[in-house]
C-alpha cells in the first residue's frame, strides 16, 4: 500500500504519523507552503485524508481531490468533515468512537471537581507560599513548664482569599446529549449520588433519567450543565445567553464537546459579571485562542482540548485510524464507518 | 487573623455553661465567631486574653466543662489535667489523632467528632486529586492561563484512569466512599486495613507493600495512629513504582514526607496528590516547583455544605451534653488503637 497517497490534515500524533509513513505515501498538509498548488499537483495521488477535531475535509478540499476514497478522522466528532459532500461522492468516512468515551467522561468529572472544589486555585495557593506566610492566630511558648508548645498556626487560605468551595456529591447534573459520552458521564456522576437529567433530540423512554424538552429547562433545573452532544448546525451556540441565565450565578457549565457549542462572548461576560457560578472548559470557539478575560477567574478551569489526551487512548485512536484505512484499501469491512 | 479588637467575648451570662475553645476552627475565619453559637452555652476564648494559655486555664479551671478544638489543636494529657470539671471534648475534625484518648478514657471524658459528615467530601476530593494528577488538570490549566497553548502548542498527554488498579489504605467510611466512586470509572479496587472485611467485594492485601506492588494508585484514607505513622515510606513507594500515583487526604505523618519528596524529584513515582502534610502549613519547598504533584492546603472538607453540617453537629453535641442527652457523634473510646495524643 506504499503507493497510496494519504493526506494528513494537521499534526495530531507522532505514533499515528509514523504508522502512516510506514504503510502509505504520507503527505503532511501543514508543511506545504502553497496549499492550492500542492493540491493541484498531487490531486491524482491522494486517495485518503486523515483529519481530527481541528482540521478535516471540507467541501473545498473534497472537490480538489478527485481520487479521494476515504476520510478517516482521528476523533469521534465529525464537525470538520462535510458529510453530505462525502455521501454525494461515495467517499467513506470513519471516526474513533468508543475508545475515547471513558477518557472524555473522566475528564468531564475531573473538571466538575476541579471547578467546585477549586483544585487548581488550591494548588496555586500552596505553590505561592501564601499558606506558609499566612497570618498567625495563636502563639504561645511556656518555658520551664510541662505544657506543649502551641504551634504557630496560620489561618487556612480561605480567609486570605474569599473562596467558596462547593460539595460535588448530590449536585444535580444536567447532560446535553445522552450518547456514549453523555451516558458515561451519567454513570460516573451517579456514583457521587448526583441526580441526572438530560436534554436530547428525542426522549429516550428506556432511560431512567429525567428528560427536559429544552436546554433552557434543563439548565434551570440543574446545578452542573454538561455539553456532550455532537456539533451540528442545530447545536451551534446551543449554550446561549438564555441558557446561561437559566443556569444562573450558582450554576456551573462544563464543555467537553466543541467550542462552537457555546456562544463564547456571552459566556465570558456572564463569568466576568458573576452571572454564572463557574465553568470548566476543554474546548473553545477558536482554538488554541482562549479569551484572556477568563485567565484570572478562580471559578474557571481551562484545558487545551485534552478530552481524549491520554497515551493509552491516543494510541487506540491511531490504531483505529490505521485499521480503517487498511480495511478500506484491502476491500474489507470498515471498522468504524460513519458514511 | 489577628485578634480583632471588635471580637469581644459576650459578657459572661452566669447561668450558661462554658465551652473552652482551645483552637479556633477555620469555620470562624470564614463565617465569623458566632458560627457555633447556641443559646444553651457560651464560649471561653483564651486567644482573646492577654494571659498565656496555662494561666488562663488555671484561672477558669472550675468553669470549663467542655472543650471545642480542631484538627491542629492538640488536646494533651497536660491540658486535660488542668481542667478537673472537663466532661466533653468536641473536635471539628473527623480525625481524632490529636486528642489523648487514653487520658479521656481514664477520666471518663467523652469525645465527639465530625462523625462521617466529611466522608463524601473527602472521597470526592481524593477522586479529584487522582484525576488531576493523571490528566494533568491543574498543570494544563496553568499552561492555558499563561497563554502557552497558542504560543507553545499542545500539552503533553496524560494517563488513563479507566481500568487502573486502585489500592485503598484504610477501608473505613472515607475509603468505602472512594471505592464506590472509582468503581464507576472502571477501576479495580483492592485495600489494606487493620483487618479483612468479609462483606466487601474488594481484594484484601495483608500489608501496604503488597498492596502497592499490585496497584497503580494508592489512596490514603486511614486514621493516624502509632502504627500508621510513616506507614508509607521508601519500601512502599518503590513497590508503587514509576507509573504509580499516591493520594493523601488523611494525615500528613502517614507518609514519610522526605522520602516522598525524593521520589517525586527523581520521578520514581508518577505523581502525588496531597491535601495534608507532615508539618502544616509548611510544605517542602522542593514540591512547589514540581509538575507531578497537586497540592491543597488541607481544605478537602471545607465546603459550604459540610461546614453547615458541622455547625449542626458541633452545636448539637454540646447542647446534648449540657442537657444530659446522648451525644450525636460520640467517639467510642474502647476500641481505639493506641494513639499518642
Amino acid at each position: 500500500m506504499e503507493s497510496i497517497g494519504v493526506l494528513m490534515a494537521c499534526p495530531m500524533n507522532s505514533y499515528l504519523e509514523q504508522q502512516l509513513e510506514n504503510r502509505f505515501k504520507l503527505f503532511r498538509f501543514w508543511t506545504v507552503p502553497d496549499k492550492s498548488s500542492f493540491l493541484a499537483s498531487h490531486k491524482d495521488s491522494i486517495q485518503a485524508v486523515v483529519g481530527n477535531a481541528f482540521a478535516g475535509a471540507d467541501a473545498k478540499l473534497i472537490e480538489a481531490l478527485p481520487k479521494l476514497e476515504i476520510v478517516a478522522s482521528f476523533s469521534v466528532g465529525l464537525d470538520k468533515i462535510d458529510l453530505a459532500k462525502c455521501k454525494e461522492k461515495g467517499i467513506r468516512v470513519t471516526n474513533t468512537p468508543d475508545v475515547l468515551t471513558e477518557d472524555v467522561a473522566d475528564l468531564a468529572i475531573g473538571l466538575m471537581l476541579a471547578v467546585l472544589r477549586k483544585l487548581c486555585e488550591s494548588d496555586r495557593f500552596v505553590r505561592s507560599g501564601k499558606w506558609k506566610r499566612g497570618q498567625y492566630v495563636l502563639t504561645t511558648k511556656i518555658k520551664g513548664f510541662l505544657f506543649p508548645f502551641v504551634h504557630f498556626v496560620s489561618v487556612p487560605f480561605l480567609t486570605s482569599t474569599i473562596f467558596q468551595l462547593f460539595q460535588f456529591t448530590g449536585k444535580r447534573v444536567g447532560i446535553i446529549g445522552l450518547g456514549r459520552i453523555g451516558m458515561a458521564i451519567a454513570t460516573r456522576a451517579e456514583a457521587f449520588s448526583c441526580p441526572i437529567s438530560y436534554y436530547s433530540r428525542t426522549e429516550k423512554p428506556e432511560i431512567k433519567y429525567k428528560y427536559y424538552p429544552s436546554v433552557v429547562e434543563l439548565a434551570a433545573n440543574c446545578d452542573i450543565l454538561v455539553v456532550a452532544c455532537a456539533l451540528t448546525t442545530e447545536t451551534h451556540h446551543i449554550i446561549n445567553r438564555e441558557v446561561i441565565n437559566a443556569l444562573g450565578p450558582k450554576g456551573v457549565l462544563i464543555n467537553i464537546g466543541r467550542g462552537p457549542h457555546v456562544d463564547e462572548p456571552e459566556l465570558v461576560s456572564a463569568l466576568v459579571e458573576h452571572r454564572l457560578g463557574g465553568a470548566g472548559l476543554d474546548v473553545f470557539e477558536h482554538e488554541p485562542e482562549v479569551p484572556e478575560e477568563l485567565f484570572g477567574l478562580d471559578n474557571v478551569v481551562l484545558l487545551p482540548h485534552v478530552g481524549s489526551g491520554t497515551v493509552e487512548t491516543r494510541q487506540a485512536m491511531a490504531d483505529l485510524v490505521i485499521g480503517n484505512l487498511e480495511a478500506h484499501f484491502l476491500k474489507k469491512p470498515l471498522l468504524t464507518p460513519v458514511v | 487573623m489577628a485578634v480583632a479588637a471588635e471580637n469581644q467575648s459576650q459578657p459572661p451570662q452566669n447561668d450558661l455553661p462554658y465551652v473552652l475553645i482551645l483552637k479556633p476552627p477555620s469555620a470562624f475565619s470564614i463565617f465569623g465567631d458566632h458560627f457555633f453559637h447556641s443559646p444553651k452555652f457560651q464560649f471561653l476564648k483564651p486567644f482573646e486574653s492577654p494571659l498565656p494559655l496555662p494561666q488562663f486555664l488555671l484561672t477558669h479551671a472550675q468553669s470549663v466543662q467542655a472543650i471545642l478544638t480542631s484538627a491542629s489543636g492538640s488536646v494533651t494529657a497536660d491540658t486535660i489535667r488542668l481542667l478537673p470539671r472537663l466532661g466533653l471534648v468536641v473536635t471539628t475534625s473527623q480525625g481524632i489523632n490529636h486528642i489523648d484518648l487514653s487520658e479521656c478514657r481514664r477520666r471518663g471524658i467523652a469525645v465527639a467528632g465530625a462523625g462521617t459528615i466529611f466522608s463524601t467530601d473527602c472521597a470526592d476530593f481524593a477522586v479529584g486529586l487522582l484525576l488531576d494528577i493523571l490528566r494533568k488538570v491543574s498543570a494544563a490549566n496553568r499552561y492555558v492561563k499563561q497563554g502557552l497553548w497558542s504560543s507553545q502548542g499542545n500539552y503533553p498527554l496524560g494517563n488513563k484512569l479507566g481500568g487502573k488498579q486502585v489500592g485503598i489504605v484504610g477501608l473505613g467510611s472515607i475509603g468505602t466512599e472512594v471505592a464506590k466512586r472509582l468503581e464507576a470509572f472502571r477501576c479495580s479496587i483492592s485495600y489494606n486495613s487493620r483487618s479483612k472485611k468479609p462483606s466487601v467485594p474488594y481484594t484484601f492485601y495483608p500489608n501496604v507493600v503488597e498492596l502497592a506492588v499490585n496497584c497503580d494508585a494508592l489512596i490514603i484514607c486511614c486514621a493516624l495512629t502509632d502504627e500508621t505513622h510513616h506507614l508509607i515510606g521508601k519500601k512502599v513507594l518503590s513497590a508503587l513504582g514509576k507509573d504509580g500515583v499516591i493520594i493523601n487526604i488523611a494525615r500528613g505523618p502517614i507518609i514519610d514526607e522526605k522520602e516522598l519528596v525524593q521520589c517525586l524529584i527523581k520521578r520514581e513515582i508518577l505523581g502525588a496528590g496531597l491535601d495534608v502534610f507532615e508539618h502544616e502549613p509548611d510544605v517542602p519547598v522542593e514540591l512547589l516547583a514540581l509538575d507531578n504533584v497537586v497540592m491543597a492546603p488541607h481544605n478537602a472538607v471545607c465546603t459550604t455544605e459540610s461546614l453547615e453540617e458541622l455547625r449542626k453537629t458541633v452545636v448539637g453535641n454540646f447542647e446534648a451534653f449540657f442537657s444530659n442527652e446522648p451525644l450525636l457523634t460520640p467517639v467510642p473510646l474502647d476500641d481505639q488503637p493506641h494513639l499518642s495524643g
